[in-house]
């Protein structure tokens, strides 16, 4: 078995809170641990006074708490290091972005610290009663979801592809299973007529816009505009709380911030980038680059201009037809008429006026975007998925040479589906369920 | 010192497997059953083989079993089904002539060392210290034994029913065994009851040939075990008619007289192996039903009308009989007959087929609640072997699994599923169906086989050469390759894009095969038939055995992870009471096992792996 990458994250809750906790486990924790500090590491399990430096840039990240767990007395049961830190968002952003370039690291994908505990044998029997109940919350938090929602007819719909493709399938077996026996002609064709009806269904459903997964995880949207347009204290202003380190240097947002609202009952993630400009610094560059790849993956684009001045070219490259053209500053000057061809909306992030209107229209957007009436809609990527590949065999069944071999891409799409309602072979489940749920991390 | 080390009860296809098996790993062994001369009866219909069954035999022939060869020998007329399909879905099947086959079997036994065969009847167990001991005959005489293995087919507690009448017994004529069954119920075993039957056998001599379908045999006929060269018995062609409307009238007519109709029967037959009276009744919009008229010998008038079996009374089989074109005329040597029988919940079995409650003790056949004779075989095989390896030196299990083998897929079905009506073996089954094929059961087992002990000298010399055949062969069709120019100047278009295709994939084009290909590659010539089929086969499948494979590896990660025979699910954490239930009723041996129960859900399944995990954790501290 090849040795385990070296993973990392923050463990502790996202926003603004007093500590935040950086964990990094694996066989290179070490390695990264002493590259932050400088040093020596910490005799184990024993908190040390650090200044956590960026190793590439020499840069002081914080001041904070070095810890050092040796393997297998960790929470991992692999060598882990943490590092205890302020907990302001930026200076987390700063600590994860220093770690990301040493060699054997990436970031953890959601739940693969609970994993490897797990398979460390780190949870003892209480945690796996939790973990089975964390399992039947699942199936609870889809019910009320599919309830709310759509009134179950998502169960519905997949149990009723795979009852109809297990009925198609049973028609393939019988032709080979009983070749002396007087079946019907052609029941190997009507099985594969019917599964085109079934391939068309599901095409159908999977161009939804992915309206389900949208409303699952929130309408993204990345403010955008110039440094110093006032992108942090509009987010400030609409979030109504300060979770962005606000000044009047130019670049000082360096990642990405993210504010969650409720819109009229829709999920709205408002997301701060760097201001649009070239950088000055590997730090601010990278954050530049993150906001545009937040920019260009969001749902809808704030686009933030300054009422006073000059439209920031760069920013008006970025506005397309899912962008909202926002005047700020509009408390010192009034709102142009038209800027890209969009009457802005004007708002001042220093009094609040014009928010209302904003938020009005978000609301009117998150809508459309992700009200699918009362159609069937995907909810989680993991259905996309296992949708796609039953579509892939199901299509390949078409052009099967022989009788059992599409009885056999048959059988691999009931599968398929059979992945979403619950019947599957025991290690899918593992993958699911540290995938799906943000275990312990 | 025991007087034996393996004793099976029952001289049918289970018992006859079973007693070569353990004979040939070694063990002194001794077959009982009440008269020599039943010792391989074909008690239904006069066949071997077929779709799922044909593959069975084969993977028993694999592992040096008997069933082939008998057959081999017996077989009069040989039919591969499914010609038409792809190589995974066909299965040899064969007409027996009913007295060659009995003759080939007690030959075959009566030549195995280490084999003795005794005449008498088995009234009990003998147990010691909750073991087995041996076994108690009739005469009251104590025979002792290391393992037993009993093969009672429908002899525990059999009762047959024409019409409204009731006869106890293990087959036609034969008496039930009352005392095992009573032993067995006594000694806690949960036993079922299940139900089959068989059609009224015709005297061909009075049936009106002429004007029926004629169905030929395969030529040349294509034997089942991989040491016979060629079938050198005679070969005869069967015939089909078709039950009538007129027919169907007189079954509608009579329903009240039938068993299974008027309540006297109430246990579960086969779904797939309907009696007339059923299928009549479910498929009323059919106007006909296929009959195939099977002789049942060479020498033999007797014919098997395979498609009626009926436990009707007498006289409405004469009647129905006699509405059925070709049969107007026809003679009922024998009437046909329902016959209920007691088996044990397979679930009381470990996957050797040994019982957990008496150890030592194996069933293996009807018993465990399956229908056929391959069936019957394959699980005889299996319990002969492990007998032995129980009696012996402790050379381990032998214990094939589903990605292995039909016997594997067989096995743990029964155990960890149960049989809910006769269970009789299908290709769909087997998950891994485009792998486990008949054409290469010894691919698949021989190997395996060879290292149990259980494979004699000249099926290993003939394994080892085709091994090494097949694999220089394979070798050859990936490194033989040609650009689209060459194999055009040969008459074989492909795309023109410069790149070099090898046999193994221009194999998998249409209308491409080895002997067109040998024009372009002469060495090819060379490969003897058997082998050009594997690559063939290989070539046909490509894509869909490498996601099989995949698969399989998936299956044998799961499988990997043993769930203790002793486990208390209680002291399990997370499991709801019904899961621990289901789980303690059926004892799966590994967490894939478990995953294949009726309603486990994947948190029960996630408890178990944690359980599994931690506890090896602490074997290996």
């Amino acid at each position: 078995m090849t040795a385990p990458e070296t993973i990392f994250a923050v463990s502790t809750a996202a926003g603004r809170a007093g500590i935040a906790v950086v964990r990094i486990s694996g066989p290179r924790s070490g390695e990264a641990l002493s590259g932050l500090t400088g040093g020596r590491l910490p005799a184990a399990r024993r908190a040390v006074r650090s200044r956590f430096r960026n190793p590439a840039t020499g840069e002081t990240i914080d001041d904070g708490l070095a810890l050092w767990f040796p393997a297998p007395a960790s929470v991992t049961g692999e060598d882990v290091a943490e590092c205890h830190i302020h907990g302001g968002p930026a200076v987390v952003a700063a600590l994860i972005a220093a770690l990301g370039p040493f060699e054997g690291l990436r970031p953890a994908e959601p739940g693969e610290f609970t994993r490897r505990a797990f398979d460390n044998g780190k949870l003892d029997l209480t945690a796996v009663e939790g973990l089975a109940d964390l399992i039947e919350a699942e199936t609870e938090a889809q019910r009320r979801q599919a309830l709310r929602q759509y009134d179950g007819v998502l169960a519905t719909l997949y149990e009723g592809w795979r009852a109809r493709l297990i009925a198609l399938l049973a028609h393939a077996e019988a032709a080979i299973d009983f070749p002396d026996e007087e079946l019907p002609d052609g029941l190997l064709a009507d099985v594969l007529s019917q599964a085109i009806d079934i391939i068309k269904e599901i095409d159908e459903h999977l161009s939804d816009d992915r309206r389900g997964e949208r409303l699952r995880d929130g309408l993204q949207v990345a403010i955008v505009g110039a440094p110093n347009v006032g992108k942090s204290s509009l987010l400030n202003r609409i979030a109504q709380r300060d979770v962005v380190i606000v000044s009047d240097i130019a670049g000082t947002t360096r990642d990405v911030v993210e504010v969650h609202l409720d819109l009229g009952g829709y999920p709205v993630t408002l997301a701060d980038t760097a201001g649009v400009r070239d950088a000055k610094d590997a730090i601010e560059a990278e954050g530049i680059r993150r906001a545009a790849a937040r920019a260009a993956a969001a749902d809808l684009k704030l686009a933030v201009f300054d009422a006073a001045a000059e439209s920031d070219p760069a920013t008006l490259a970025l506005v397309d037809e899912d962008t909202v053209v926002v005047a700020n500053k509009c408390d010192r000057v009034p709102a142009p008429g038209k800027i890209a061809g969009h009457a802005p909306v004007a708002v001042s992030a220093a009094t609040g006026a014009g928010l209302d209107r904003l938020l009005g229209i978000l609301t009117d957007r998150a809508q459309t975007r992700l009200d699918a009436g009362n159609a069937p809609v995907l909810t989680r990527e993991r259905h996309r998925r296992a949708l796609e590949d039953a579509r892939v065999a199901l299509s390949r069944a078409q052009d099967a040479t022989m009788p059992e071999l599409a009885a056999e891409d048959l059988r691999l799409a009931a599968r398929a589906l059979g992945r979403i309602t619950g019947r599957v072979d025991v290690e899918d489940i593992l993958d699911v369920i540290f995938r799906d749920f943000c275990l312990g991390k | 010192m025991t007087d034996y080390d393996v004793i099976v009860v029952g001289g049918g296809h289970a018992g006859a497997e079973a007693a070569a098996a353990a004979a040939r790993l070694g063990a002194r062994t001794a077959l009982v059953t009440h008269r020599l001369d039943t010792i391989g009866e074909m008690s239904c219909n006069p066949a071997i083989g077929g779709l799922g069954k044909g593959h069975l035999v084969r993977e028993i022939d694999a592992l040096d079993g008997v069933m082939g060869r008998a057959i081999d020998r017996a077989g009069i007329q040989f039919r591969v089904l499914n010609r038409s399909k792809g190589p995974a879905v066909r299965g040899p099947r064969a007409q027996a002539d009913r007295a060659l086959y009995k003759a080939a079997m007690q030959d075959l036994l009566a030549r195995q060392a280490n084999l003795t065969l005794l005449a008498a009847e088995v009234t009990d167990l003998h147990l010691q210290d909750g073991e087995i001991g041996g076994i108690v005959t009739g005469d009251g005489r104590t025979v002792t034994a290391r393992s037993v293995v009993l093969t009672t087919g429908t002899f525990l507690g059999g009762l047959i029913h024409i019409g409204e009448r009731q006869i106890p017994a293990g087959r036609a004529g034969e008496a039930p065994s009352l005392g095992l069954s009573r032993t067995l119920k006594n000694a806690g075993f949960p036993l079922g009851r299940l139900k089959t039957g068989t059609p009224p056998r015709l005297d061909g001599r009075t049936i009106d040939w002429a004007g029926l379908e004629v169905q030929p045999g395969d030529d040349p006929p294509v034997p089942f075990s991989y040491l016979t060269d060629r079938i050198e018995t005679p070969q005869i062609a069967c015939h089909i008619t078709h039950t009538s409307p007129a027919a169907h009238d007189i079954i509608r007519a009579n329903l009240d007289r039938a068993p299974l109709y008027s309540g006297q029967i109430d246990s579960t037959g086969p779904r797939y192996c309907p009696s007339i009276e059923d299928k009549v009744v479910r498929f009323a919009d059919r106007m006909r039903h296929q009959i195939f008229l099977e002789p049942e010998g060479l020498d033999d008038h007797t014919v098997y009308p395979n498609g009626i079996s009926t436990s009707l009374p007498e006289d409405v089989q004469r009647a129905m009989v006699a509405a059925i074109p070709g049969l107007e005329r026809a003679e009922i040597i024998r009437p046909g007959y329902a016959i209920e029988y007691d088996f044990v919940d397979p679930r009381a079995l470990d996957r050797t087929l040994e019982t957990r409650r008496i150890p030592g003790l194996f069933l293996a056949g009807q018993i465990n609640g399956t229908t056929g004779y391959e069936e019957a075989a394959a699980q005889g095989l299996v319990a002969g072997l492990n007998a032995a390896a129980r009696a012996g030196d402790g050379r381990g299990r032998f214990v094939p699994d589903r990605a292995a083998a039909y016997i594997g897929v067989m096995i743990d079905d029964l155990v960890t599923r149960g049989a809910d009506e006769p269970y009789r073996m299908f290709t769909s089954r087997a998950e891994y169906r485009l792998h486990l094929r008949a054409d290469n059961a010894d691919q698949r087992l021989t190997g395996q086989g060879i290292a149990f002990g259980c494979v004699g000298p000249d099926r290993r010399e003939a394994f080892v050469a085709k091994q090494a055949a097949l694999e220089d062969a394979r070798r050859l069709v990936r490194d033989l390759a040609a650009t689209p120019q060459e194999l055009a100047r040969h008459g074989i278009s492909v795309a023109k894009d410069g790149a070099r295709r090898s046999v193994h994939e221009l194999l998998s084009y249409r209308g491409v095969d080895v002997a067109r290909l040998a024009a372009v590659w002469p060495e090819l010539d060379r490969l003897t038939p058997e082998i050009v089929e594997q690559v063939e086969i290989d070539a046909a499948y490509r894509g869909y055995l490498e996601r099989q494979e995949a698969d399989i590896r998936a299956f044998y990660r799961d499988e990997a992870l043993v769930l203790p025979a002793d486990l208390d699910y209680a002291t399990v954490g997370g499991l709801s009471n019904e899961m621990r239930q289901r789980l303690a009723a059926a004892r799966p041996a590994t967490l894939g096992a478990a995953s294949r129960l009726p309603g486990i859900t994947p948190a029960a399944l996630t408890a178990l792996l944690r359980y599994v995990r931690k506890r090896e954790r602490h074997a290996a501290a």
